[in-house]
């Protein structure tokens, strides 16, 4: 979730009192955002000599787009607090009639195809203002934006450039521009060589610097304006007197697209000299039939029903009362005249997150309280609990494994390679465990396909503990599978291990021995409807077994017969001492590893 | 081994009236030893005592030598006075011991005894008494020395030193016998089958021990608790989901949900991806006779419909594409690819999807929980692990509303001892409304967040063929914060993975949610 820090005496100021940290904590609850900080009695960074004034750092949940900078915060608070209405955004041409226009060359279909634009006449920025715009496009670029992979935005003093722009793709050699606050000219590919190492931008060069074209944006005289979704042009670039901005968005995706845009306006046009109206800018894109006149920020209509929100609230409102809750929650809304069950909502450009009649049920309920709602208890349907047949197995288990003296450990399930194969000298034959593409660290680089090395790993980080140790698990582990949709299939497997100054080989038998009687009474309780022969016929044995994690000659496999199908479950015995060594284990260890599954 | 002194201490107060007083009775006897003793036998009320702390003074080996030879400086006079043509200074040490020499000539100058000639000492004095001498000599026979500045030049010769002195008043007992009787230690089975239990003394018990420590296994506290929480949906009639598949695909951890294909949980900084096996398959029906599955208990009454995959993958396609359902939809080209790789589910929530999906059969009332392991790509540090357990709760029925998923929240975390709680408006994908859960902990003082929970969207739902009016809540939270919470455990790698002390698993005690 994005965290926003506002002034907090400015914040204050705009919704018209002073609040208590607690008073402005709850407010924020209530309405679904959260006071992360306040920093009054923090220590404060001092820049310039000037300590920076209290702040609210406050956290916004992450499809409220509007909410992202202060004026969105500011404005929503006080239509909340029903001290302000919904302002009445409007597009307002240029009086000659003519719109700036932005022409799209086919060629960006290769890179980057798709561009909106606005303009905010005669804005009036101030430092706050200013810094407040250049950290929402920030936001944007963070979060909606997802690094500028999606989306990004391009804001420039109008007054320095002309338009008609284009929107082209070229190769890197032939753009040629001087960077935002830089003072040299520079290629695309010096531009990419210049910034490699930049903290901020090098990490959004990889959006486009292995492609042959790079997009970007000419003004009329072939200046350029930006290299999307890199930076901007030091030529055009806005400052505190600018008054005419141009605002152009570059993108990969249609809907995020006019998204921003109309999150840029709708924040920011609140300081034009006629609030809350914008230039709109003609997009010229013949050849995908992207032609069109942005920003569309005419409120999105649709409609939403009473009984749905009243059953899904709890509640009993009237058409109207529920109209009135939602202007708190910026919307324009009406009883419809079609239907009594119906309400006409018009939903602002500055919601984009609403997609369903659920969004606004659930505006409803914020704006009622969720803390108000009539509470009852959903009792009217019976349901039989049920534990799940491998989790009550498993149970069985470890009570026996525990009652025999056994302590239960829970190591990770994700563990390296090394540890999974080579340390339990075991080869990977390429069709066994499932492996991790994108891990952080070696520890993380395959899904276990046995519990032994969660167990040695364990014992080694408790050399402290007194000899013998004696612990088990019983979890699961997981095996590549292609027969199966996930390509992939867990295993329940119980493992235990023994560590001592002696090998503790007839320990674990007799642990195995232990459990294995307890799973045959389980198993001839569990399944009804087996004849009494089947009591007879389900036992086990074990053979000697040549397996390089074990000591030779000290290593058995484990058999069942059940209802007259023999399964292997299993090994015990002696770890080889290579495979201890690979541990750093300093005393022997036996230990026991079965598939419980086949007793299910 | 120490001496026994049982018998001289039951031998001195048979010879004696009144109380024994050890310092006299056993003057050389380490007090330890009788004390040792003492317990014995005051343990069988044979001997009461007293036991007195004072401070003695003992004469120290320079101190014995100063009683029998006199003092450093008496020597010092007597080796110039038998010196007849008076000593050389320099002659001194070798006469008397360095030692002498040293210590002695400047207190002989002092009392006057000597005096210097040039580089010769001659006696100043026909007589001398030799106070030092006679005062040691008083101390050795016990005898005070009553001035304090005499006492104080003593002990900074290190002639005398103080000691602390233990010293007991030894009556006897309600139980004084001449002996100490040969005591049990245990009633065996001898002593029933011969009868000698009857006459035999037992050894008292030590009340104040603690036992022989048993031999036990013992259960993670993590499962402990987890338990704990299996326990409260089994009692709230709650069906435990087959969460045992860690692999999932996209489809059913995120586009499933609603989680669009751009939503930030997806980026490789988050999610675990899968490079081998690559691809998974469409979702398609499950293999027959999967012995995971529970069998049903209740009696299906509705008729059970065959599931249709691909009208289910195509649902989930349109409404992220195009929006359905009364949804506009995310509006962005949805990838099938996208949709078929392997992930490591970063929640159960995806088998919560499976089981809905399932109950579009036969749409019914339903509860399901689990408790499992999830993995996330995430930096580890005292709070997070690359693996956690999500614990999760799943309601389907008819016209649920919010007001219920609050007082069942009131319900169910009142069993695990949590009484105050408010909601706080959230944002999650795949449920509108979404509410934060806080909880008042007394113990810190504060409200804390303590789950999250809402309605599944219709676009969620829908898609699977789930009837409109079929609401279903979801709620989840992690099994070890409120386990690090409850038993104060400030890093997770104490609770979870092969760090955790196994001292801690064998003594940690059983857990009661509800009392803690």
């Amino acid at each position: 979730m994005p965290t926003i820090s506002v002034d907090k005496a400015a914040l204050f100021q705009a919704l018209g009192r002073e609040y208590t940290t607690e008073e402005f904590d709850e407010l924020c609850f209530e309405f679904g955002i959260e006071l992360d900080e306040d920093t009054t009695n923090s220590e404060r960074p001092i820049v310039d000599g000037v300590q920076e004034p209290p702040q609210l750092k406050i956290e916004i949940p992450a499809n409220r787009y509007d909410l992202l900078c202060f004026e969105g915060i500011a404005l929503m608070l006080n239509i909340f607090l029903e001290r302000k209405p919904l302002p009445k955004y409007r597009l307002v041409e240029p009086p000659s009639g003519e719109l700036q226009k932005i022409i799209v060359k086919e060629s960006t279909t290769k890179i980057r195809p798709l561009v909106s634009g606005a303009i905010l006449r005669n804005i009036t920025f101030d430092k706050a203002r200013y810094e407040s715009f250049i950290a929402l496009q920030d936001k944007l670029h963070q979060n909606l934006a997802r690094q500028r992979t999606l989306v990004s935005i391009g804001t420039h003093d109008l007054d320095t450039i002309k338009g008609p722009f284009t929107y082209e793709a070229q190769a890197p050699k032939d753009i040629r521009f001087v960077p935002l606050n830089q003072t040299k000219e520079m290629n695309g590919e010096e531009l990419m060589a210049f910034y490699d190492k930049d903290k901020n931008l090098g990490r959004y060069l990889h959006i486009i610097r292995d492609s042959p074209v790079y997009p970007v944006i000419y003004d009329a005289n072939r200046t350029v304006c930006s290299l999307p979704p890199i930076i901007n042009s030091d030529h055009s670039k806005i400052t505190l007197d600018t008054k005419n901005v141009f605002i152009e968005i570059t993108a990969l995706d249609k809907t995020k697209v006019e998204i921003v845009n109309k999150i840029m306006v709708s924040m920011f046009s609140e300081y034009t000299s006629e609030p809350f109206t914008v230039e709109p800018v003609q997009i010229v894109s013949e050849h995908n039939g992207e032609t069109r006149i942005t920003p569309d920020i005419a409120p999105r209509t649709t409609q939403a029903e009473v009984s749905y929100i009243n059953q899904c609230c709890g509640l009993q409102l009237s058409a109207e009362e529920i109209c009135r809750l939602l202007t708190k929650m910026a919307y324009e809304a009406a009883p419809s005249t079609t239907s009594p069950d119906l309400i006409d909502v018009h939903i602002p450009p500055t919601r984009a997150d609403i997609l369903h009649q659920a969004d606004i049920m659930e505006d409803v309920a914020i704006a009622y309280g969720f803390n108000n709602l009539p509470r009852s208890f959903p009792s009217k349907s019976g349901t039989v609990a049920q534990p799940l047949p491998i989790n009550k197995l498993s149970d069985i288990v470890r009570t026996e494994a525990a009652m025999a003296g056994w302590s239960e450990v829970l190591p990770l399930i994700l563990c390296s390679h090394d540890e999974n194969f080579s340390w339990l000298n075991r080869k990977d034959d390429g069709n066994t465990a499932v492996k991790l593409a994108n891990p952080k660290t070696q520890e993380f680089q395959v899904v276990r396909t046995s519990l032994l090395p969660g167990l040695l790993k364990t014992i080694r980080e408790n050399k402290h503990h007194t000899v013998p140790m004696k612990i088990f698990e019983v979890s699961d582990v997981a095996f590549k599978d292609l027969s199966m949709e996930r390509k992939s299939r867990n295993e329940r497997h119980f493992a235990a291990a023994w560590y001592s100054k002696t090998s503790g080989f007839e320990v674990v038998h007799g642990l195995l021995d232990r459990v294995m009687s307890m799973l045959k009474t389980a198993f001839i309780i569990g399944e009804e409807g087996l004849e009494n022969a089947a009591v007879k016929d389900s036992h086990y044995w074990i053979e000697e077994l040549d397996d390089p994690t074990y000591f030779h000659g000290h290593s058995a496999s484990i058999h069942v017969r059940i209802a007259g199908k023999d399964h292997t479950i299993g090994t015990f015995g002696i770890l080889h001492p290579t495979v201890l060594e690979n541990y750093g284990l300093k005393y022997p260890v036996s230990t026991l590893e079965i598939n419980i599954e086949t007793f299910l | 081994m120490a001496t026994d002194m049982t018998n001289p201490v039951l031998d001195a107060l048979s010879a004696s009236e009144g109380p024994i007083l050890s310092n006299e009775a056993f003057p050389s006897v380490p007090s330890q030893t009788v004390k040792a003793a003492l317990d014995r036998l005051a343990s069988r009320l044979m001997v009461e005592y007293e036991t007195f702390n004072s401070e003695a003074l003992i004469v120290t080996k320079e101190g014995e030598d100063v009683a029998a030879n006199g003092s450093h400086e008496a020597r010092v006079y007597q080796a110039v006075l038998a010196a007849m043509e008076g000593l050389k200074i320099k002659e001194l040490p070798e006469v008397v011991g360095k030692e002498n020499a040293q210590l002695g000539q400047g207190s002989a100058f002092k009392k006057g005894w000597i005096k210097k000639d040039k580089d010769v000492l001659r006696a100043a004095a026909d007589t001398i008494v030799d106070d030092t001498q006679n005062d040691v000599k008083k101390i050795q026979r016990g005898e005070t020395v009553s001035d304090a500045n005499v006492l104080k030049e003593l002990k900074k010769r290190r002639l005398v030193l103080p000691k602390k002195v233990i010293t007991f008043k030894i009556t006897k007992g309600p139980k004084y016998a001449k002996e100490l009787v040969k005591e049990e230690t245990d009633l065996t089975a001898d002593m029933l089958q011969n009868g000698s239990w009857k006459t035999a003394t037992f050894k008292p018990y030590n009340f104040k021990a603690m036992g022989a420590a048993t031999p036990s296994g013992a259960f993670h506290p993590l499962n402990k608790v987890k338990q704990e929480f299996r326990s409260i949906f089994f009692e709230m009639g709650f069906e435990e989901m087959p969460t045992n598949r860690f692999v999932e695909t996209g489809f059913w951890n995120f586009d499933a949900l609603f989680v669009p294909q751009q939503h930030p949980a997806r980026d490789l900084q988050d999610t675990f991806y899968i490079s081998d096996p690559l691809t998974a398959d469409r979702p398609r029906e499950d293999p027959e006779n999967d012995p995971h599955r529970p069998k049903p208990v209740l009696k299906s009454t509705g008729e059970e419909k065959k599931l249709d995959y691909q009208e289910y993958w195509e649902n989930v396609r349109q409404v992220h594409e195009n929006g359905k359902y009364g949804s506009i939809g995310y509006r962005y080209p949805w990838s099938a690819d996208e949709s078929l790789r392997l992930v490591l589910r970063t929640h159960t929530t995806s088998i919560s999807t499976y089981m809905l999906h399932k109950l579009a059969a036969n749409p019914r009332p339903a509860r399901y929980f689990s408790i499992d392991r999830v993995f996330r790509n995430e930096a580890v540090d005292a709070t997070h692990l690359a693996e956690f357990h999500q614990i999760e709760g799943v309601i389907a029925d008819f016209d649920l509303t919010l007001g219920g998923l609050i007082g069942f929240m009131e319900v169910f975390f009142a069993k695990m001892g949590i009484h105050k709680l408010r909601f706080k408006p959230a944002y999650n994908p795949y449920t509108e409304p979404s509410m934060e859960i806080f909880g008042y902990h007394d113990g810190l003082g504060k409200w804390v967040e303590i789950g999250n929970s809402g309605m599944f969207r219709p676009e969620m739902l829908e898609p699977m063929g789930l009837p409109k009016d079929m609401r279903v809540y979801g709620w989840g939270l992690s099994l070890e914060r409120p386990t690090m919470i409850k038993y104060a455990v400030s890093n997770i790698r104490e609770l979870l993975g092969h760090k955790v002390d196994l001292n801690f698993i064998e003594t940690n005690p059983a857990v009661r949610l509800e009392k803690e």
